[in-house]
């Protein structure tokens, strides 16, 4: 007990002395895990690449420099069709996500037994896959394009949106529920008058947040085929044309910057 | 009128919250329903509506068991049954009139109620029942821009707009304060007497149920251990209610209470006066 009665009185401490001994042990298998990471990463690294560093990247600063800004008219076609991935993959990720949440929230679903596991697992297994993968898997599937890479935001923002949006569901004040139900209403009643104005600034937000991060995801696709503005910078890559890939690194800042400056305008419009 | 038979209530977590109460209720009877915190009055209240789910016993609405009932027959019976709550429940984010026509839900098929396109007799009762209780210039406010004497107002037309044949008030005042608790007390039991409505008000504070009902049920640990007339609410009878206490010190207070409140009210009523006479 972190009470001990003494002569003096009681003394009060925070942790028990098992419980401080149990702290130090952890703090030592702590420090052993980190030197030993150290002397992994040592051997597997060979120091005269590194000590030559700042030399290339001195050259490689060199060859970017000055960006070559006449690339920059073959790059609008391609931005657009990122921004489009990111906007229908978001799009279509809300539409199946919504019901997957509302299937998976302790308060909303049918069946805790048999359709909440499922519509965890959804969530899960669209989680556990990065962008990138999802669009590797649907190039091979589908072939290289837009539609490879619309779908692949889309999965990966399924269990995004779905996670967080059930998850404010179950944080819904459930008196205001009762209140609804003690009218008589029925459950689709229920849903649109108590539960869904509880969720709604939550799910704009989480919305507006996801397309946010599909923007920047999206930007990459091209690396695997999967259409946007990823595909420039692959072929800048390959032909080394590091003047142009200053460009397209640039695009992909101010659109991230105007994209972040949109999604904060629009969650303060809504909260 | 509603007759109560033998319920009981046990949680699954062991809790028996409800050991046999029985009673019936008159048409236009307002009953406050008093006992200590955990004597089981929430737990009583929301068996009626089935909001909790009785163990055993009967709920007799006229003739009908609610207790028997299944979903579908559920629904229709709790159209007939308004309620009131204490932290007013109240959607926050939707508004006032929204709040008020939700108390049609269960006469509206979904898509109307989706539309948000009620009957324009819903519509026409909800602006009579908002002037009714005083809040004609809030229709168009969301409920979480209006004050907690406001929004218990809302909820009291929330519950008429269902036109019940009972209401069940769950600590209507306990967020209120003393001046607020008594005006809204004040509206609840002239709307009743109004309509011969019949009231089952959980309340916590005695002197404030002995001012406004017309009969007391004292219930402690589960069961009936008072019910009569306001006036035979004795300190032998309140002892035995809430356990030893110096009941007469607390009516002091109370007084006291309702003193101060008559003084803040006629502090309000100096000071708006004089607002008014402030030439423009």
């Amino acid at each position: 007990m972190p009470v001990t009665q003494t002569e003096t009185g009681k003394i009060w401490q925070r942790r028990t002395t098992r419980e401080q001994w149990l702290g130090w042990l952890g703090w030592i298998v702590l420090v052993a895990l980190f030197m030993y990471c150290w002397d992994v990463m040592n051997r597997g690294t060979m120091w005269s690449f590194v000590s030559d560093a700042p030399r290339q990247a001195a050259d490689l600063l060199n060859r970017s420099w000055p960006p070559r800004w006449s690339y920059m008219e073959r790059l609008w076609i391609p931005l657009w069709d990122t921004i489009n991935i990111a906007t229908l993959g978001t799009l279509l990720g809300i539409i199946v996500a919504v019901p997957v949440a509302f299937l998976a929230a302790r308060n909303t679903t049918p069946s805790a037994v048999i359709v909440r596991p499922i519509a965890l697992f959804v969530i899960v297994a669209s989680r556990s896959i990065n962008s990138l993968i999802w669009a590797l898997l649907l190039v091979t599937i589908l072939g290289p394009g837009l539609l490879a890479g619309i779908l692949a935001i889309a999965l990966r923002s399924i269990g995004f949106i779905g996670k967080l949006l059930y998850e404010a569901i179950e944080e819904i004040d459930e008196t205001q529920v009762e209140a609804v139900r003690a009218t008589g209403a029925g459950s689709m009643q229920v849903m649109d008058y108590a539960i869904v104005p509880q969720v709604l600034p939550a799910f704009a937000g989480i919305s507006v947040f996801r397309w946010d991060i599909n923007i920047r995801e999206s930007t990459i696709l091209g690396l695997v085929g999967a259409g946007g503005i990823g595909a420039q910078l692959q072929s800048s890559l390959n032909t080394l044309a590091w003047s142009q890939i200053t460009v397209i690194f640039a695009l992909i800042l101010v659109t991230v910057v105007v994209s972040e400056w949109v999604s904060a305008k629009v969650r303060h419009a809504i909260i | 009128m509603l007759r109560i038979e033998a319920l009981e209530k046990r949680y699954k977590t062991g809790d028996h919250a409800l050991k046999g109460v029985s009673f019936a209720i008159e048409p236009g009877q307002v009953v406050g329903l008093i006992g200590p915190s955990g004597a089981g009055k929430s737990s009583l209240i929301r068996c009626i509506n089935r909001l909790v789910e009785p163990t055993g016993g009967k709920i007799l609405l006229g003739e009908i068991d609610i207790a028997s009932m299944n979903r579908g027959e559920l629904r229709q019976v709790r159209r007939r049954i308004g309620m009131i709550f204490q932290e007013y429940a109240l959607v926050e984010r939707l508004t006032v009139m929204e709040n008020v026509l939700s108390g049609r839900l269960g006469y509206v098929p979904f898509w109307r109620s989706f539309t948000r396109r009620f009957p324009q007799a819903d519509v026409d009762k909800a602006f009579a029942l908002l002037d009714r209780v005083g809040l004609s210039d809030h229709v168009d406010k969301r409920a979480d821009a209006l004050s907690g004497g406001q929004r218990q107002r809302v909820g009291i037309a929330r519950a008429l707009e269902q036109d019940p044949e009972l209401l069940l008030i769950d600590e209507p005042t306990a967020s209120l304060d003393p001046k607020t608790s008594r005006q809204i007390m004040r509206l609840i039991c002239e709307i009743c007497a109004e309509r011969n409505l019949p009231a089952i008000i959980n309340i916590h504070d005695v002197n404030l149920a002995q001012m406004f009902v017309d009969r007391i049920i004292g219930l402690r640990a589960g069961e009936v251990v008072f019910d009569g007339k306001p006036d035979a609410l004795t300190n032998d009878v309140l002892t035995r209610i809430y356990g030893d206490e110096d009941w007469n010190a607390m009516r002091k207070t109370a007084d006291e209470d309702a003193a101060d409140a008559a003084n803040v009210a006629a502090f309000e009523a100096a000071r708006e006066q004089r607002m008014a006479e402030v030439p423009a």
